[in-house]
């Protein structure tokens, strides 16, 4: 088990205040996210718990990868890892994002 | 013999010998009929040594009974066998080479048995001839590779051997056109005799004997896909398909491959594609086996056409009340045909879309790994640019257009797309610096590394990242660019030059699914016409009539 947390400076991209949302499931092979609004509005604060150890390196990329395409400021995330794909850690991520800016504040 | 060697001017030794091997034969027989007691002495009085011998081992259809058989002979008599079939599928086929009868084989695909053929192969008790393509090695019966004895399987024959193959046809016309015309000799396995057929699929007189076998030949639904198991990744790399390159180029004629990640493009064309305006437009005419994932969108009205390289076990009646659709004959059932079906894959098709396991910087593409000899069945012609092709169509121009801007004399180009995960369970990468297939080449002594696709005929590789139009890339540098760009988290795709593929994005070479308007949310399992066999079955009105194994209800 894994507990670490990445913060991505996005700028002065303060998102508007959502309801959170949860996206996914914690079981084999996938993973729950978390987005709910929190941080300043300059960064992108993402909690992650994953079993996996050792996988650092991909973790930012993806991360990273996430906040270029969404760089939403003021948002909180946790991400809890049940041995997800990066593809489906990436899907997964884009789907919570969309969907919390969907809700109306 | 001996005078038939000082005798130059015999042009039929061939012929007279077939004709007293079925002297020796008619002692075990009644007429063409041979008693399943009987079969084992049979194939000792009409086989000799050093015969080429063809056991029908198709994708589907199995000559098990025969092969059995062929195992219980003297190995004293039936001795230095070169066994050239399409597939060598069951123990059994690997049984007789153990039992020391067999100095050779030539063959298409191996599956299940890879692993065990491999090792065969490095102990050197058999060599292998060739590994070729299905129809690779159809056209060398007709050249230089033509059985000697062909054991075949068939649902039925008459009391005059006529022969009825049912739905599952795959290669026997193939295997007995080459067999019974250049003097060899052909023996059928069939689960039923009866006094008259639903049709003849094989004359009589192309059949020397046939056999009532104990127990019906076996037949593996190997095209059936549960969409209980399909991903959300597969979802949304089907749907980066189906807008990315399906209505990019308008592509109606095509082949699938087999697999999770087509079965979920084929879910997707009453749903997905439907909403996109896409219903005859895109996937109305397929060389494609069966598959029960297709039903959704035949009864949505988007397949006009499906002939089929085999049949798939429990379609029968649904195939057999669509005949708008498929090749039925007039008793109702199924004709499929592997050749003919590979030949319309190759000249008749505009696209190629199949999944494989590893892909190297230069887009080659391969399922081969160390320690298993699989070969690739139909993959190569079907995924490969047909080039002696010279009819036009929209999607074959464009992409000619595309692949060769400057060439002053206009052509088009076959679209072939592998569709692959970035990583498999384990994080074991597709996208690769050098394939497993140079490794198993050393290890096994090939001449070749075992290529399913060559690089140059790949046009497109989709991924969970996006999708790469490799025919649109003008430099070698570029083409391995757009490969790192849709590789993900890999070695391969991390290591990418991101200014680089920005411009590739910038140039529509690259394109992900934000560049394709794909929204993401959409990429859940909501979004397949079926998520069950039993919704196939529903979807079928009640005609789908799945395997056992399938029904989990």
């Amino acid at each position: 088990m894994e507990q670490f947390v990445m913060t991505f400076p996005v700028g002065n991209r303060q998102s508007e205040i959502h309801p959170p949302r949860v996206c996914g499931v914690v079981s084999s092979g996938n993973l729950e996210v978390l987005v709910e609004s929190g941080e300043p509005g300059d960064s992108c604060r993402i909690d992650v718990h994953t079993p996996a150890e050792g996988f650092r390196d991909i973790w930012n990329a993806v991360l990273g990868d996430f906040v270029e395409r969404h760089p939403v400021g003021g948002v909180n995330v946790t991400i809890n890892d049940a041995g997800a794909t990066p593809a489906v850690v990436s899907l997964r991520l884009d789907q919570a994002v969309e969907l919390f800016r969907s809700e109306k504040p | 013999m001996n005078q038939l060697s000082e005798n130059p001017a015999s042009w039929d030794a061939q012929m007279r010998n077939s004709s007293a091997r079925r002297e020796r034969g008619a002692a075990f027989a009644r007429g063409r009929e041979v008693s399943a007691e009987d079969i084992t002495r049979l194939l000792e009085a009409v086989i000799e040594p050093g015969d080429r011998v063809c056991i029908e081992g198709n994708n589907q259809k199995q000559a098990d009974f025969l092969s059995r058989s062929l195992l219980k002979t003297d190995p004293s008599r039936v001795r230095d066998l070169h066994l050239l079939q399409s597939v060598l599928a069951l123990p059994e086929h690997l049984d007789i080479i153990e039992q020391g009868q067999v100095s050779r084989v030539d063959f298409s695909f191996s599956g299940p048995q890879a692993g065990r053929l491999a090792t065969l192969v490095e102990q050197g008790r058999i060599k292998i001839g060739a590994i070729h393509t299905y129809l690779e090695l159809f056209a060398r019966y007709f050249i230089d590779l033509t059985p000697k004895v062909a054991l075949v399987a068939a649902q039925a024959a008459d009391r005059d051997g006529n022969l009825y193959t049912g739905p599952n046809t795959e290669d026997t016309p193939a295997i007995v056109e080459a067999t019974a015309f250049k003097n060899g000799i052909v023996i059928a396995q069939v689960n039923e005799v009866v006094d008259k057929l639903p049709r003849v699929d094989i004359p009589a007189d192309w059949v020397d004997y046939f056999v009532k076998a104990p127990t019906p030949h076996y037949i593996e639904p190997l095209f059936t896909r549960d969409p209980a198991q399909i991903t959300e990744i597969q979802i949304l790399m089907a749907m980066i398909a189906i807008k990315g390159l399906y209505a990019e180029y308008g592509i109606t004629r095509l082949n699938h491959g087999i697999g999770f990640d087509t079965a979920a493009i084929e879910l997707l064309l009453p749903t997905y594609a439907a909403d996109l305006g896409l219903k005859g437009k895109i996937c109305t005419h397929w060389a494609l086996n069966p598959h029960p994932t297709l039903i959704p969108a035949i009864e949505a009205g988007f397949v006009q056409s499906v002939h089929s390289f085999g049949s798939e076990v429990g379609m029968e009646r649904y195939i057999a009340a669509r005949p708008d659709i498929f090749f039925v004959g007039r008793d109702g059932s199924m004709r499929s045909n592997r050749a003919f079906s590979q030949v319309a894959g190759h000249y008749a098709c505009d696209l190629f879309i199949g999944s494989t396991l590893q892909i190297d910087l230069a887009g080659n593409s391969s399922t081969a790994t160390k320690g298993r000899i699989s070969g690739f069945g139909g993959a190569p012609n079907m995924g490969s640019d047909a080039r002696g092709r010279r009819h036009a169509s929209p999607a074959w121009l464009r992409a000619g257009r595309e692949a060769r801007p400057h060439a002053a004399m206009p052509r088009g180009q076959k679209l072939v797309a592998q569709i692959v995960e970035t990583s498999r369970e384990h994080m074991q990468p597709a996208f690769v610096e050098r394939l497993d297939a140079w490794d198993l080449a050393e290890s096994a002594g090939m001449e070749l590394p075992p290529v399913m696709i060559y690089g140059e005929d790949v046009t497109h590789i989709i991924t969970e990242e996006g999708i790469a139009h490799l025919l649109r890339c003008e430099t070698p540098e570029e083409r391995e660019q757009a490969i790192r760009g849709v590789a993900g988290y890999t070695q391969v795709g991390l290591a990418r030059d991101r200014r680089m593929v920005e411009n590739l994005r910038d140039r529509g070479i690259v394109r992900y699914p934000q560049d394709l308007g794909i929204d993401k949310r959409m990429a859940t399992r909501d979004l397949l016409a079926a998520r069950s066999i039993k919704d196939l079955v529903l979807a079928s009105g009640g005609l789908y009539n799945p395997p056992k194994h399938f029904r989990n209800w």
